[in-house]
């Protein structure tokens, strides 16, 4: 691979998912408006789009305000954190054959220490803002994510047995031969998928942030860009998660020959966010307690058997 | 060379990180410069060519067991006044022990490095070698650590479970 071209992708990475994060203010309110029988944002420019770019004006315009009792440092650092890991996780997904930043024969770990860093942001911003709410998000964030970071990790680890790799190029080339592993592993797609969604905390599980209870979560004090930082790591993690549901369970670039691989890639991640959408608008809010006793006693069993039974299948056929 | 540059980078970056870790009286700061340590030594970890053990630095140590220990702060509001408490307790004379022990270590340290061993960027131990590890000769050691783990588990459900009828009991 020639010099000139990694660094082409490492920039067309970040910005495509910032880009992507930055059309999908627009497009989310959109499609929600559409499966709610209404039209959504259709004013700014052709179908409205110009309103991903009212909106960034907006966030960069707005006053930024540290509150005066909240830790400023650590008010400041929270921001960050969830888009810098969020976007160093993007390092290690292969877009289509020779097109990923590196291949890391840990990658899939690699993927799993990025989001459990991502965590941090979250906590961090409810406990820096010294506010009841905030706090509560914050507390109710660290409990989910870390027991749903349990599930994740078990639920990859049957397709790491069929694989015989944490390398994602290995992942999708293993399933050029053995079939795409939603099939074999459906249950490990099934658990992972939903710890993608409380990883995200997206809605129907983003009780760290839940309106109705905690007015906005552990982002109550923040506003500006600082706000829109929270907001933009929340759509580079679903885009994030929706690229590895494609890498791991759905071939990634693997697709019939009329389309090149990046576009098979693009189309399939493009499908979850779409369904990641759907999910939000169309399933309430689980409440706190539901959500922690659905992960540990229906996901967790469930992963463990998966992971026996795989390894059984691995071992004896 | 330039693994050397970032070596020295990532260790420098550990070791000022760790000190302001332990020198910090707000419990949160020290928290977060004591995670960027740990980061820090994740980095070494692959430099010296274990990028598992790298890995694994920052999904449990940085990204669970630090993440408990943040929680724990949450649930005890400290406020000013602990940091009050805090700069009372970091008396100079606290550091006498700790400072001893830290001599010794960076006496060996030195020793060590002094002897020119090639200590430094040994050979690449990836996933597979440790997973053969830990499940051939280490397995006793696996499984002891599983039990130990499983017994906190049934104690944690046990504590956790005797506070929920309690609660069901007042409240029917």
């Amino acid at each position: 691979m020639p010099g000139w071209l990694i660094y082409f992708i490492i920039f067309g990475t970040i910005f495509g998912a910032f880009g992507g994060a930055a059309v999908l203010i627009w497009f989310e309110r959109r499609l929600l408006g559409i499966w709610q029988d209404r039209l959504g944002p259709n004013r700014v420019g052709p179908l409205g789009i110009g309103l991903a770019l009212a909106d960034v004006i907006k966030l960069f315009a707005k006053e930024d305000w540290v509150p005066p009792f909240a830790d400023k440092f650590v008010f400041v650092f929270a921001p960050t954190a969830i888009v810098m890991a969020m976007l160093l996780g993007f390092a290690v997904v292969p877009f289509a054959p020779g097109i990923h930043v590196i291949d890391l024969n840990i990658a899939l770990l690699f993927f799993m220490g990025m989001t459990s860093l991502a965590v941090y942001s979250v906590m961090l911003g409810g406990l820096a803002s010294n506010n009841k709410y905030a706090l509560l998000g914050g507390l109710r964030s660290a409990a989910q994510m870390v027991s749903y970071e349990v599930f994740m990790g078990l639920s990859l680890m049957g397709v790491v047995m069929l694989t015989g790799s944490f390398s994602l190029v290995d992942i999708v080339n293993t399933q050029a031969e053995k079939g795409w592993f939603v099939f074999s592993q459906f249950f490990g797609f099934v658990a992972f998928m939903m710890a993608g969604i409380a990883e995200s905390h997206r809605l129907p599980f983003d009780l760290p942030e839940a309106e109705h209870e905690l007015v906005a979560g552990f982002h109550t004090e923040y506003s500006g860009m600082k706000f829109g930082m929270f907001m933009v790591g929340e759509y580079l993690g679903l885009i994030l998660i929706s690229s590895m549901i494609c890498t791991i369970f759905f071939g990634g670039w693997l697709g019939p020959d009329f389309l090149p691989p990046i576009f098979w890639f693009t189309i399939k991640t493009f499908v979850f966010i779409c369904f990641f959408i759907l999910l939000r608008a169309a399933i309430p809010r689980p409440r706190y307690d539901q959500l922690m006793i659905f992960g540990w006693q229906y996901l967790l069993p469930l992963t463990l058997i998966n992971l026996l039974v795989t390894g059984a299948v691995v071992l004896w056929l | 060379m330039l693994e050397l540059a970032l070596f020295y980078l990532a260790a420098g970056i550990s070791l000022v990180s760790t000190i302001l870790a332990v020198t910090r009286v707000n419990a949160t700061h020290a928290l977060i410069y004591l995670i960027i340590s740990l980061l820090a030594s994740a980095i070494i970890f692959y430099l010296v060519g274990a990028p598992f053990a790298a890995v694994l630095e920052v999904v449990i140590y940085a990204g669970a067991i630090m993440v408990l220990f943040v929680f724990v702060i949450m649930m005890l509001n400290l406020s000013p006044a602990g940091e009050a408490i805090e700069h009372r307790w970091l008396q100079p004379r606290m550091w006498i022990i700790p400072a001893l022990f830290c001599t010794l270590l960076l006496a060996e340290i030195t020793y060590m490095l002094s002897r020119g061993d090639n200590l430094l960027m040994g050979h690449m131990v990836g996933p597979k070698a440790v997973g053969l590890e830990l499940f051939g000769p280490y397995v006793l050691a696996v499984e002891i650590a599983s039990m130990l783990l499983l017994a906190g588990l049934v104690g944690a459900f046990h504590l956790g479970r005797r506070y929920l009828t309690e609660l069901r009991e007042e409240t029917s």
